[in-house]
């Protein structure tokens, strides 16, 4: 087993899409939370594939774009200066602040890098004394704990001159948010597998109690993905609304206590703003009072940028499947992939990305 | 520790319009094409072969007159390589500047002749680095058998390089009865890959500065010429062939697509990636079929050819693992689409930039 392709096996996969058509006998509309499942879906064709009665809306779990515009902006202005080196994810590099991006600034002069492991900014730090190095701190729960290893591992070493800008964001909140939405319409949730992998199940037993919705952990591969959709459409067609984990050769029940512990430590929840969506109570971390002095925010004063979505988006809509990326104004016209005006645009795994994608292409795909 | 290349990525996320050049114009996408297309070609026209550089192939392929033979033509092509590090599993800097302009003539269907070198160096650099690369150039290009006959050099001040940039331009003649080119490709047509995809840009990633990861890859950086003169004296209806370099066989396709104003389409699980690049590419976010190749040829050929097409690359050794990934079509023209693993559909777009990793 190398868990390259045995997860794409396309007779397992037909096995998975035949049993969930000869299940399905009524219209049922799932949320895949993460935007790995996302690009899994769309790189595969897998929407497809279903049957016409199961739809998958795709939700705000790609954190490149809910990460918000004003934090976005306070990248930019951080990552501009000439004592600093930005160190970032490779995808955060090109999202569109208010003007510009990551991109832009590294053209202009700035000192921005790719990093694969948030450690390796503390490097660059022990590196560089003479420079401030900001690492940006985003992601849901999945790269929160490598992010706090960072900070832990900045004072432990006694670095001065390394901060983090964070952005984290939660998904329990976040599915709230949209089961409290009065036109909700998501009947069954693919919960992330990753984020279960590090905080575990149990956050999510009051989600399925409360709305009455299946919710199932679910992982990445095409069989993964293909899986969840089938348990989902089960228990739906049952009656049932449970939690159920589709994904156990990756995640425990309990997650990762280890993880769990470096980022109690280190992080607080707080109100998070996400971008297209707007602020979800609780929905966030931030660097805990005792690392407040490595906050990048703090250190570069840069906590009073704000800035203004653009009224014509209806992101929030899409992303809660209330409305189709087509029957927003804007869609197509003043919001491009070129030049976006929300977070669904933004991303190649986002809902108005993708519609546009195949509108483009016209019957190439249908 | 030197940064990591940021133009050696590419994401999903769009540029916008930049005031500025930014690393995507050079990354064999949608950004470079429309930097060439907006701001060199119309700066450049109004000259007698000003069409034949709107054509935008691999190399220039210009008519010399009855004098020097029926039908036989000159091939003209240049390339500039910035390559960092300068040494990857498999090769140098030296002599992927030979094979990748000896390639760019060889899939115009010309048999390279002659190459030219320019060395733009960083003062400080090392004189027995410099001599490594020098020989390694030398023997690519015997290797290759095309002769270097005329070069330069330039030193920058410290700082102001990378330490050696190449550039390499080269000539090579067409043959008579040999036409090549989009205009030559039909709905129908078959298109065939000349082997595993991924090898050298993924063998360079595996050693750059701030991304060492163990791989057990090598660059597949050759000289294409044996199978694309193979093809071509075999009689085999060629119509096109290209290099999949930057931007990888998806740039390639969709080059071939939109010139050809046909459609494309590649049944995925056909295109052969090895097991240490689709490991790689899955670890750092990234798609294989956008990853840059060095010893690759992606080759348009009449259906009924596609067989013995493949049977005359298997007997090279830079086609031995030749196979048939897809076929042109009339539906969709200008796009590519691919037959996914588990029988979906899917748009295999030209990239705006390279690819950066993902987050998740």
């Amino acid at each position: 087993m190398k868990y390259l392709d045995e997860f794409g096996d396309p007779e397992l996969a037909h096995r998975l899409l035949d049993d969930i058509a000869a299940t399905v006998t009524r219209p049922w509309a799932l949320m895949e939370v993460c935007g790995g499942q996302t690009h899994t879906i769309v790189r595969n064709g897998i929407d497809q594939l279903l049957p016409e009665d199961v739809e998958m809306i795709h939700g705000p779990g790609c954190p490149v774009c809910v990460t918000p515009l004003e934090t976005i902006d306070r990248a930019l202005a951080i990552a501009a200066r000439t004592d600093v080196i930005f160190c970032s994810f490779g995808d955060m590099i090109r999202v569109p602040g208010s003007q510009g991006d990551l991109f832009r600034v590294k053209s202009t002069g700035g000192d921005v890098r790719v990093v694969y492991s948030p450690l390796d900014a503390v490097h660059i730090a022990e590196q560089n004394p003479d420079k401030q190095v900001v690492f940006f701190g985003i992601g849901f729960e999945t790269t929160a704990p490598a992010n706090a290893m960072t900070v832990r591992l900045a004072r432990q070493r006694g670095l001065t001159n390394f901060s983090l800008l964070v952005s984290h964001v939660l998904v329990p909140p976040a599915i709230t948010a949209i089961m409290d939405s009065p036109s909700a319409r998501v009947q069954g949730f693919l919960a992330a597998g990753h984020v279960c992998t590090v905080m575990g199940m149990a956050q999510y037993t009051p989600l399925v109690e409360k709305y009455h919705v299946p919710i199932v952990v679910t992982g990445f591969e095409p069989l993964d993905v293909l899986e969840g959709i089938r348990r989902a459409v089960h228990q739906l067609e049952e009656g049932r609304a449970e939690l159920d984990n589709a994904y156990p050769r990756a995640v425990q029940p309990a997650g990762n206590p280890a993880a769990q512990a470096v980022v109690n430590e280190v992080f607080t929840t707080c109100d998070r703003a996400w971008r297209g969506i707007g602020v979800i109570p609780a929905s966030g971390w931030r660097l805990s009072p005792d690392y407040l002095d490595l906050d990048a925010e703090i250190r570069f004063d840069v906590a009073d940028i704000v800035a203004t979505e653009s009224a014509e988006c209806r992101a929030g809509e899409v992303l809660q499947g209330q409305i189709k990326p087509v029957d927003c104004a804007a869609f197509g016209t003043a919001c491009t992939p070129r030049s976006p005006l929300g977070a669904p645009m933004v991303s190649s795994e986002g809902a108005c990305a993708a519609y546009y994608q195949f509108r483009r292409v016209g019957s190439a795909v249908s | 520790m030197s940064q990591p290349d940021i133009g050696s990525w590419a994401c999903p996320v769009p540029l916008r319009d930049h005031p500025n050049v930014v690393m995507g114009h050079g990354g064999g996408g949608r950004l470079s094409a429309e930097l060439v297309a907006h701001l060199f070609l119309p700066a450049f026209g109004g000259t007698p072969l000003s069409g034949t550089l709107a054509e935008l192939g691999d190399s220039a392929v210009l008519d010399l007159g009855p004098e020097f033979g029926p039908g036989m033509r000159l091939a003209f092509s240049t390339d500039s390589y910035v390559v960092r590090p300068r040494f990857f599993p498999g090769g140098n800097i030296g002599d992927l500047a030979i094979n990748g302009t000896v390639n760019d003539l060889a899939v115009a269907g010309a048999v390279p002749l002659a190459l030219s070198v320019g060395a733009i160096l960083e003062e400080g650099m090392l004189l027995d680095e410099l001599g490594v690369i020098a020989e390694t150039m030398g023997a690519a290009a015997r290797a290759a058998q095309v002769s270097i006959v005329t070069g330069d050099t330039k030193v920058v001040d410290s700082g102001h390089g990378d330490g050696l940039y190449l550039n390499t331009a080269g000539i090579g003649l067409v043959p008579a009865g040999v036409c090549l080119g989009p205009a030559q490709v039909r709905p129908g047509d078959a298109v065939l890959l000349s082997g595993p995809i991924g090898m050298h840009g993924t063998a360079v990633l595996s050693v750059r500065d701030g991304l060492e990861f163990g791989a057990d890859l090598v660059t597949d950086s050759a000289p294409v010429t044996p199978l694309t003169q193979g093809l071509l004296t075999a009689g085999l209806r060629v119509a096109m062939m290209r290099d999949p370099t930057r931007g990888g066989v998806a740039a390639t396709l969709n080059e071939m697509a939109v010139a050809s104003g046909t459609g494309i389409e590649i049944v995925e699980r056909d295109v052969p990636v090895p097991d240490t690049v689709r490991a790689a590419c899955g670890l750092l976010g990234l798609d294989p079929l956008y990853i840059a190749n060095e010893g690759k040829v992606v080759v348009i050929v009449r259906g009924p050819d596609s067989e013995p097409a493949l049977d005359a690359m298997r007997r090279t050794s830079v086609g031995r693992d030749a196979t048939r990934i897809g076929t042109v079509t009339a539906e969709h023209p200008g796009v590519v689409v691919a037959r996914t693993g588990i029988g979906g559909r899917r748009v295999v777009d030209l990239p705006l930039a390279e690819q950066l990793p993902r987050i998740c």
